[in-house]
């Protein structure tokens, strides 16, 4: 168990330097740093001077442990565009991010699953196939026109919910949070139904899928023969298996959660890390893109780690395995 | 695989064998797929044809008139023109703009998706066929690329090259970066694909017959294996066609794509939300019905060509 885990950890310690490697390579090869810190009128003294003390005139191998040292402890230099240590930029907005990120997941895992089992149960029913239908169409709607579509119902012509922005926000300690305000709340609910649009498709098909699967193994049919009622069937017995599976695949997607956020914040004005990292993109802000990358690589990380470790917690079959089971 | 020593059939007869083919029977029987493709065919021949269909050069500023900005659909603007789907707030007719618009979305989508063929394949045959590190390697790097959203690949990418290209080169520039970004972010399904079929194909006698003669591998793989391996990346190509032309869109809509210069539909898009609010909803409304219709068909058509080609899926 050990060596399984001390495997996966070793694996993700690999993906995070590869990661690093790249956003250094960033930093480092696109554009100037040194041409981007100082001002025009800066003499050539005083370039060589921050070159020097950049440690831009180290050999490359020592310029990159130096660069991971830093990361290490989230310190990613200076915004180019906003004169601020990135650090404090990220932890100014990573909340406003993740508070959306989780939200919108779980509304995209709890309400995928009751319309996978749903469709899956009535296989031949008219709204279940109007449902899948649906998420056909899903699939072809880019997720800013559903922001649009949304923004335009609720807030245009019905008045309901704010179009943009996080309303009244209360700080706890360095986190800021929407949930504890109306205005806060009514804030998240357009931009958690957009972000989590496209992962209640995802979700639906795969419990459909898994679900369908589920009901013609052995042990439905034997639960049928002793009379258990079909209720029971399906949710104590089909769904309960399916459940590995799908909570694997929505973890997996956090990661993808959070980048896809870039695009549901735009469309509502979020000031949170998807919109930071949109002006990095558009200024070439390298130090704020090397850092949003190195912040998606960890999420990333942290979440397939968790999963390795929850697998072997629900898998009794994996104890005294030494590799990862396949996904 | 063709027989070469086979006499070439005439036109008329290979016609017919197209049309009796199995493909083209289940095209024939399928309602969704015909209203589908005939979907795309409208949209893209509209495209193509922007030139010489639409009544106004959507990308010549000389042409748009301010005072006929704003009008209704289907309503007498103030210079006593009607235009079918309104105007914006420049007087450009939005017809127009949707037929350019989708030109450079399709533009950007058939070449970016073009590209990343080029790479996924080529990776996938050379990771399949010649194996061992150069395999592993390549496979490692196309499940990076497939654990990182799409997106933020080609947002960094996109970013990257901005810092590498003067400024004065960015607006030129921008249509091939888009390709680039995008192609970048989708290539390793079809390495995936095409290594796995690369891989059972390999084995096979007319490969073994072909190394026998002495042909070279890099031959090999182009002339022999590379044909038998590409029905699956057709169905991918279609599938991400779409996903191609949405990540544009996207991108644009973001404002990270394509100048507004040359708009594309995302860019129509971005502009038109500027109007929701006061209520010029036609600004905004045609170019998304245009890209959800444009997307929509084409996983339709997408989605028939994976159950066509396959019969065990069915």
């Amino acid at each position: 168990m050990i060596a399984y885990l001390l495997r996966s950890l070793a694996q993700a310690i690999v993906v995070m330097l590869a990661v690093a490697l790249i956003a250094f390579s960033m930093f480092r090869f696109v554009g100037d740093p040194v041409a981007n810190m100082v001002g025009q009128e800066a003499s050539v003294t005083e370039r060589q001077e921050l070159a020097q003390r950049l440690g831009l005139n180290d050999p490359f191998p020592m310029q990159f442990a130096h660069f991971v040292r830093g990361a290490a402890q989230g310190e990613f230099g200076m915004s180019y565009r906003q004169g601020r240590p990135v650090r404090d930029l990220l932890i100014e907005r990573a909340p406003a991010t993740l508070e959306l990120a989780v939200l919108s997941s779980a509304f995209a895992l709890v309400l995928g699953i009751v319309l996978g089992v749903y469709t899956a149960i009535h296989r031949r029913g008219i709204l279940a196939n109007a449902v899948m239908s649906l998420s056909l169409l899903g699939v072809s709607l880019p997720s800013f026109l559903i922001g649009i579509g949304l923004i335009y119902l609720f807030a245009v012509e019905l008045h309901w919910l704010p179009s943009f922005g996080r309303g009244d926000v209360v700080s706890l300690g360095g986190w800021t949070t929407g949930l504890l305000t109306e205005s806060g709340r009514k804030s998240l609910i357009m931009p958690t139904l957009t972000l989590g649009f496209f992962q209640l498709t995802l979700i639906m098909r795969l419990v459909r899928a898994e679900m369908l699967e589920a009901l013609r193994t052995d042990y439905v049919k034997f639960a049928r023969a002793r009379g258990i009622p079909e209720r029971a069937i399906s949710f104590r017995h089909a769904l309960r298996n399916t459940m590995i599976p799908v909570v694997t695949i929505a973890g997996l997607q956090f990661g993808s959660v959070i980048a896809f956020a870039i695009v549901t914040e735009t469309v509502f004005q979020w000031p949170g890390l998807g919109s930071l990292f949109i002006q990095s993109v558009q200024f070439v802000d390298i130090p704020v893109m090397a850092a949003y990358l190195m912040f998606v690589a960890l999420v990333f990380v942290i979440v397939n780690l968790g999963v390795d470790v929850l697998y072997f917690a629900l898998d009794p079959r994996l104890r005294g395995a030494t590799t990862a089971p396949a996904r | 695989m063709r027989a070469p020593s086979a006499p070439t059939p005439g036109l008329r007869e290979r016609l017919h064998r197209a049309w009796d083919s199995d493909v083209a029977w289940s095209f024939r029987h399928s309602p969704v797929a015909i209203a589908a493709a005939l979907v795309a065919a409208i949209l893209l021949l509209g495209a193509v044809l922007a030139p010489w269909i639409a009544p106004q050069n959507a990308f010549d500023a000389a042409s748009l008139n301010l005072m006929e900005g704003f009008t209704r659909p289907g309503e007498l603007s103030a210079a006593g023109h009607v235009f079918l789907l309104g105007t914006d707030d420049q007087g450009r007719d939005v017809f127009s703009a949707i037929l350019y618009g989708s030109r450079v979305s399709l533009l950007v989508g058939l070449a970016s998706v073009a590209f990343s063929i080029a790479i996924g394949v080529t990776l996938g045959l050379a990771a399949g066929y010649l194996g061992g590190r150069t395999g592993a390697v390549i496979m490692r790097i196309a499940d990076i690329q497939l654990s990182f959203p799409a997106i933020l690949i080609a947002l960094l990418v996109f970013g990257v090259a901005r810092g590498l290209i003067a400024p004065q080169y960015h607006e030129r520039a921008a249509i091939v970066v888009l390709i680039i970004a995008i192609g970048l972010s989708n290539w390793a399904a079809y390495a995936r694909t095409v290594r796995g079929s690369t891989l059972i194909e390999k084995n096979k006698d007319y490969v073994m017959s072909a190394r026998v003669m002495g042909r070279s591998a890099f031959s090999i793989m182009g002339q022999h294996v590379l044909p038998n391996v590409m029905g699956p990346v057709l169905v991918i190509a279609t599938i991400n066609l779409a996903l191609a032309i949405i990540a544009e869109s996207t991108l644009s809509f973001l404002g990270v794509g394509v100048p507004p210069t040359q708009p594309s539909l995302g860019t129509l898009i971005r502009v038109g939300q500027q109007f929701l609010f006061s209520g010029e909803w036609w600004i905004l409304l045609y170019p998304a019905l245009d890209l959800v219709l444009l997307a929509l068909s084409i996983n339709l058509l997408g989605d028939w060509l994976r159950d066509a080609l396959n019969p065990k899926l069915r």
